[in-house]
């Protein structure tokens, strides 16, 4: 398969950018995305040239390091996957391909493709654990019943890996859901609950300071969800943001 | 408490409620107007009874207008706030692939509406408001004794134009309301089971309301 490239480039966070072109050849429908990138980049320092930075761990949709927009969409055409699994052949011979960073001012691009989405871990960090005595007292988390449908649910929330695709592919630059998910995986079960009304409160207040923008419901952050983290939850920590506050 | 609507999440609550708000209005706007097809009575008397009934004019105008004015205000808010979460947009940007264009475009088709309500208020608000507080007149009557309302909505739709111009503005409400009546319903939170049969009836409102509306609009034109 032969394909042109247009890759944003970025030496660092204080210059800008542009879109700049190459070609590729001889890449195969069964590589994935990222070796397709590998093979650009092993060309490129075989030229000398600088090769393209882009972030990826695990390479199995786990870890949620990997986070390019292409063609116009987080994690490429496909749905339900990461961009590290993405295959080639969702795409055809001579087919023109473009390769962004995540956008949002609240994940500024560190290097080429390569964005900090350290804003994310700050939420976390304003809310996004329990409190749970590890002194030698600790209870067993089995010894608290959980009905299902509630534990289904919060293991559903909770397979968000927080790869950002949700404020990527939002027109607003939104991080709804991916708050919404890390407030509902928690508060769906017993440990969580105690402290239910502050990690909503706080979370929402720490996503705000953030800079990331309003969600107006278009829903385009569940279709690019790789794990397809509903809208409900953004429902539910609408419904809990509003009950705290009340209560606070 | 005073902080809710500081935040992201508040500002789509309030932004649902006066959604919520403008949805009710707009079936008794359109319960009256239909009546203007089937009876010029019926319509002439639903009419002074609103124009002229203190709870409507002194309780539920002035909430009206306040709940077009903060839904205007809230969405350019909104709007400029979202903007500025992204300086740099993308080179390319494939919105269809996960939202629809009504979703995307809210801010536009709501910018129509405005711009037809000034209109809308040019043509009947504004006359009542001269009529009713400023010459003092609340009879209501014409010349010849007769109600003024269906005289003066007929004379109104003689123009092409105008008709014209009232089409297209209720195809864009229509626009709005096909992204707008569910997601009100997100933003107050509820999502649940009935929100598929929720959205199925918000598409049926969004086009109902606004094809009525072109059909009373119409009618009086060719009548």
């Amino acid at each position: 398969m032969k394909l042109t490239l247009k890759i944003w480039r970025q030496k660092n966070a204080d210059t800008k950018g542009k879109i700049v072109e190459y070609p590729i050849d001889g890449i195969d429908g069964d590589m994935s995305f990222l070796e397709m990138l590998d093979i650009l980049n092993e060309d490129l320092i075989n030229k000398g040239e600088e090769p393209v930075a882009f972030d990826h761990d695990c390479r199995e949709g786990i870890c949620g390091m990997c986070s390019l927009h292409i063609n116009g969409e987080p994690h490429g055409p496909d749905k339900g996957i990461t961009t590290c699994q993405l295959h080639m052949r969702m795409f055809k011979d001579g087919d023109t391909i473009f390769i962004e960073p995540f956008r949002a001012n609240a994940f500024p691009v560190i290097k080429d493709l390569v964005v900090d989405r350290s804003s994310f871990e700050r939420i976390q960090h304003a809310g996004g654990f329990i409190s749970v005595n590890t002194s030698g007292n600790t209870i067993d988390a089995n010894a608290i019943p959980v009905n299902k449908h509630d534990a289904d649910e919060a293991f559903e929330a909770a397979t968000c890996i927080g790869c950002g695709a949700c404020v990527a592919s939002c027109k607003n630059s939104s991080a709804m859901l991916f708050v919404a998910a890390k407030v509902s995986q928690y508060a769906l079960l017993p440990q969580g609950k105690v402290e239910a009304t502050e990690r909503v409160l706080n979370m929402v207040k720490q996503m705000d300071e953030e800079g990331f923008g309003n969600c107006t419901n278009t829903g385009a952050c569940e279709m690019e969800c790789p794990k397809g983290i509903s809208l409900e939850y953004i429902a539910r920590m609408n419904r809990e943001y509003m009950a705290a506050s009340l209560k606070g | 408490m005073g902080g809710i609507f500081n935040s992201s999440v508040g500002r789509k609550f309030a932004m649902a409620l006066s959604a919520f708000f403008l949805m009710i209005f707009l079936v008794q706007h359109f319960a009256i107007n239909i009546l203007s097809v089937f009876s010029a009575d019926i319509f002439n008397e639903a009419s002074h009874f609103m124009g002229t009934f203190w709870v409507v004019q002194y309780i539920f105008q002035p909430i009206l207008i306040f709940g077009v004015i903060f839904h205007f205000v809230m969405g350019m808010v909104l709007e400029i706030r979202n903007r500025n979460a992204r300086s740099i947009g993308y080179v390319k940007y494939n919105g269809n692939a996960n939202s629809t264009w009504m979703s995307r475009n809210m801010i536009y088709t709501g910018a129509v509406i405005l711009l037809f309500l000034g209109l809308h208020f040019y043509d009947f608000w504004f006359p009542e408001i001269q009529v009713k507080f400023i010459d003092g007149d609340m009879s209501g009557l014409l010349d010849n004794g007769e109600y003024r309302y269906f005289e003066h909505l007929q004379h109104k739709f003689v123009d092409g134009w105008r008709v014209a111009l009232y089409c297209l503005a209720f195809v864009f409400l229509a626009l709005h309301l096909l992204h707008g009546f569910s997601s009100a319903f997100q933003s107050v939170g509820a999502n649940n089971k009935y929100t598929r049969g929720l959205r199925g009836f918000g598409k049926a409102y969004a086009i109902i309301i606004p094809l009525g509306f072109i059909f009373i609009a119409l009618y009086h034109h060719f009548n």
